[in-house]
């Protein structure tokens, strides 16, 4: 076992670290720290340039190969990058849909065409997705998709029409990538396709979700015989769960320490908190700060094992089974422990009429953690089922 | 980055496996948790004669096998899934470690050969009623001419009754906290020694109290210097203490383990119960802390080596030992206790492992600090601005 990253990567850490330093300044100041989770609705237009300037330095798509204009960046390397880019305060990413999923799927399963016309707007930092997976009856069931596509005969367009929900970003995007059912007969994951919309035409509307937050960073999307040319499935009609399903498979984990270095500021805040309100003397909190603490660097750790490999051979990684519902777990703690260390002043909001702070943001928001991208009821079956070999629920 | 084992420790963990397999079985731990001395003898001198684990990680000079001590938590964790009785924590865990970090080239010559060759050794330093820190240390040391008169009493003392060897911690008359600390290596029948068993719930360790008069030590007994031996004990225990999470990930994994194979055998309502969601989802639960509990400790195991070695990132073991230990103790009790649930009935019998798993779970929690000990050290850190 080793813990320390090669000299080489030490040396590309270097690179980004000046890099960030800067460019993420002057007119960039504003946004620091700004636009991520819960806090997606922040700062739009300001980021969207700033995903232009960090395309010139060439860092977006840095796990792309070379060919579609990335740097073939190792799995360390864009840990690093993620890690160097949270510490830094780099602001949420506006284009990571198309950066982590839409453009891994199509380097895998698109077509030449295809990539050739949404490769470069991705890696440009001008063009960007958002998913068009959940439905109203499509939540942790999400093979039971009701949007159709149907293919019309007069034009050879596909029409899709149905409705997404949970769609982050889609009101700043310019292209959604939608799963629908091609065959009307079909059910479950069988007679699925996957569709690229332009999200800018008469058959799209899209409608915010306000949350508990008071801030919407999720959509409903509405598809009313919205068109998508005959050239834009990918993979064929039919595939369209494999091309889901593979599209979910290209994260692997290489934000995660990006991720806990925001959770490390929102424990630094709290910590911050609890030195100067007295609140670091209770004996209660200093045992449930200390355990926060001790549930971040494990989930580092926790990391550091998911991606020194295994599972090459096929082999589960049974630590990167466990990752959603442990950090998602360990973050709603972090809420609630944010805001008992604030006391009486945890329900005082800043700015009228409803200008949360950011730790009684993250509080709210945590909510969500534990339920979107599988809640923790479909990971704990997930676990049982894969990793411990325990009998399937009897599915109806 | 390589936080994974190598090739060479995969095989010892192996082998470290399948050997405790056929020779710590459910029957044997049986045999040997109603014996006063607690464990085979003959197991035992299997283990440190054909085996060599006791010498796993004493350098080759003294006749060790050289290795670390992420090799170490492999065999640790694996002693633990199958509750091994045995003096190993005692003899290595803790008398091992104190004679690497604290023992002259002529001590560690002296005894870390005499273990090699299969003795026994443990180290004693609370006093009856104590917690873990250095206030614990209350037997006493005289300058007596060129050497010291030891006396007090230790409780807790892991194997004391049987090991060959006593490290003991005292401090000098009138001294307190961590001011006149000095630790001491010697022969257990050195006169004015008593030993004595205590029964313990967990059966499968022995804790032995041990009683000093007037014992009149040679000042080259002594180890390092007299009345500053507080750091090196803190990192002998904090090295003993990631030891103990290696093992507590074992005892963690077996509870799961054992849960889920009498879960899937269990019939009721016409469905083996664990087709049910109310009995995965605890499973899940438990799947989560072991390996969580996992990284922690091999994590601190690394950190370990390094500390071991003198190397930088070896000043963060205090740390790793109180994350590792605080989770691990939490993980291990959580599984052991969620184990006794999914057996149902069957899980409060002697006749099924699971009980001895649960008892197993929190003697290692008390042993070295619970959890709630761990985090207070870890908040003095955070929250007070001070050392640990």
């Amino acid at each position: 076992m080793k813990l320390s990253f090669s000299p080489e990567d030490e040396l590309f850490r270097e690179e980004v670290v000046s890099w960030l330093a800067d460019n993420l300044c002057g007119e960039f100041e504003p946004i620091r720290f700004r636009g991520g989770p819960g806090d997606e609705h922040s700062f739009v237009e300001e980021r969207k340039a700033w995903e232009q300037k960090l395309a010139e330095g060439g860092w977006t798509c840095i796990g792309w190969p070379k060919q579609h204009g990335g740097r073939a960046a190792t799995v360390e390397q864009q840990v690093i990058f993620n890690e160097e880019y949270a510490r830094a305060g780099g602001p949420g990413r506006m284009g990571h849909i198309g950066e982590t999923l839409m453009g891994p799927t199509l380097i895998a399963f698109g077509s030449d065409a295809q990539r050739e016309r949404y490769l470069p707007g991705i890696r440009a930092g001008r063009e960007f997705w958002c998913q068009g997976y959940s439905e109203p009856s499509a939540g942790s069931d999400l093979a039971n998709v009701k949007t159709r596509a149907r293919l019309d005969e007069n034009t050879g367009e596909w029409r899709i029409s149905g409705q997404k929900v949970w769609t982050s970003l889609a009101h700043e995007s310019q292209y959604v990538f939608v799963i629908a059912r091609t065959d009307p007969e079909s059910v479950a994951h069988k007679g699925l396709g996957f569709f690229l919309v332009a999200m800018d035409q008469p058959g799209v509307t899209v409608r915010p979700i306000e949350q508990l937050t008071g801030t919407s960073e999720f959509n409903e999307v509405f598809f009313d015989d919205a068109v998508c040319a005959a050239e834009d499935i990918v993979g064929a009609p039919g595939e369209g769960w494999k091309v889901a399903m593979g599209l979910l498979g290209f994260e692997r984990g290489v934000s995660t320490l990006g991720q806990q270095m925001l959770f490390q500021n929102e424990l630094d805040e709290i910590v911050r908190v609890a030195r100067a309100n007295g609140a670091a003397r209770d004996p209660a909190l200093r045992q449930r700060i200390a355990e926060a603490h001790i549930g971040l660097r494990i989930m580092r750790f926790n990391s550091m094992r998911m991606l020194s490999g295994g599972g090459d051979d096929g082999s589960l990684q049974k630590e990167a089974m466990i990752y959603k519902l442990y950090w998602s777990s360990w973050h709603r703690n972090l809420g609630k422990l944010a805001m008992d260390v604030l006391g009486a002043e945890s329900e005082i909001v800043p700015e009228a009429p409803y200008g949360l702070s950011r730790l009684q943001s993250m509080y709210l928001f945590t909510r969500a953690d534990t339920i979107y991208g599988g809640t923790n009821q479909i990971q704990r079956n997930i676990i049982a089922e894969r990793a411990l070999g325990m009998p399937r629920e009897p599915r109806g | 980055m390589e936080f994974r084992f190598t090739e060479e420790q995969q095989m010892i963990r192996d082998t470290a496996e399948a050997f405790l397999a056929e020779v710590s079985t459910p029957a044997a731990v049986r045999e040997a948790m109603v014996t006063e001395r607690g464990y085979s003898e003959a197991l035992w001198q299997q283990i440190s004669q054909e085996m060599m684990w006791p010498a796993l990680h004493i350098p080759e000079a003294f006749g060790g096998l050289g290795l670390g001590f992420v090799e170490l938590a492999a065999m640790q964790e694996q002693m633990g899934r199958t509750l091994l009785c045995a003096p190993f924590l005692s003899t290595v865990g803790f008398a091992v470690n104190a004679l690497l970090v604290a023992g002259s080239e002529a001590q560690q010559s002296h005894y870390l050969g005499e273990i090699a060759s299969g003795k026994t050794a443990t180290l004693a330093f609370m006093a009856p009623g104590s917690r873990p820190d250095a206030d614990a240390i209350q037997a006493t040391c005289a300058a007596d001419g060129d050497g010291f008169l030891l006396n007090g009493e230790y409780r807790y003392v892991l194997d004391g009754h049987t090991a060959d060897i006593l490290v003991l911690a005292a401090r000098d008359p009138g001294s307190a906290g961590t001011a006149g600390v000095s630790l001491f290596v010697l022969p257990a029948d050195t006169a004015g020694i008593s030993r004595q068993w205590l029964p313990t719930m967990d059966q499968t360790r022995r804790q032995a109290r041990i009683v000093l008069d007037k014992v009149r030590v040679e000042g080259d007994a002594c180890m390092g210097a007299a009345g500053q031996a507080w750091p090196a004990l803190a990192k002998i225990l904090d090295l003993a203490t990631v030891a103990l999470a290696a093992e507590q990930v074992g005892v963690a994994q077996q509870s799961l383990d054992s849960s889920v194979a009498y879960t899937t055998e269990r019939v009721q309502f016409g469905r083996t119960i664990a087709s049910y969601q109310a009995i995965k989802h605890k499973a899940a639960d438990m799947m989560l802390k072991v390996e969580a509990a996992r990284s922690a400790a091999y994590y601190a195991a690394c950190i370990a080596d390094e500390a071991l070695a003198g190397r930088p990132l070896g000043s963060g073991l205090a740390e790793a030992a109180s994350i590792a230990k605080a989770y691990c103790s939490e993980a291990a009790f959580f599984n052991a206790g969620c184990g006794i649930q999914l057996h149902g009935g069957v899980g409060i019998t002697a006749e099924y492992d699971i009980q001895l798993y649960f008892k197993r779970a929190k003697s290692t929690e008390t042993l070295l600090g619970d959890a709630a000990w761990h985090r207070e050290r870890l908040a003095r850190q955070l929250l007070d601005g001070g050392v640990a």
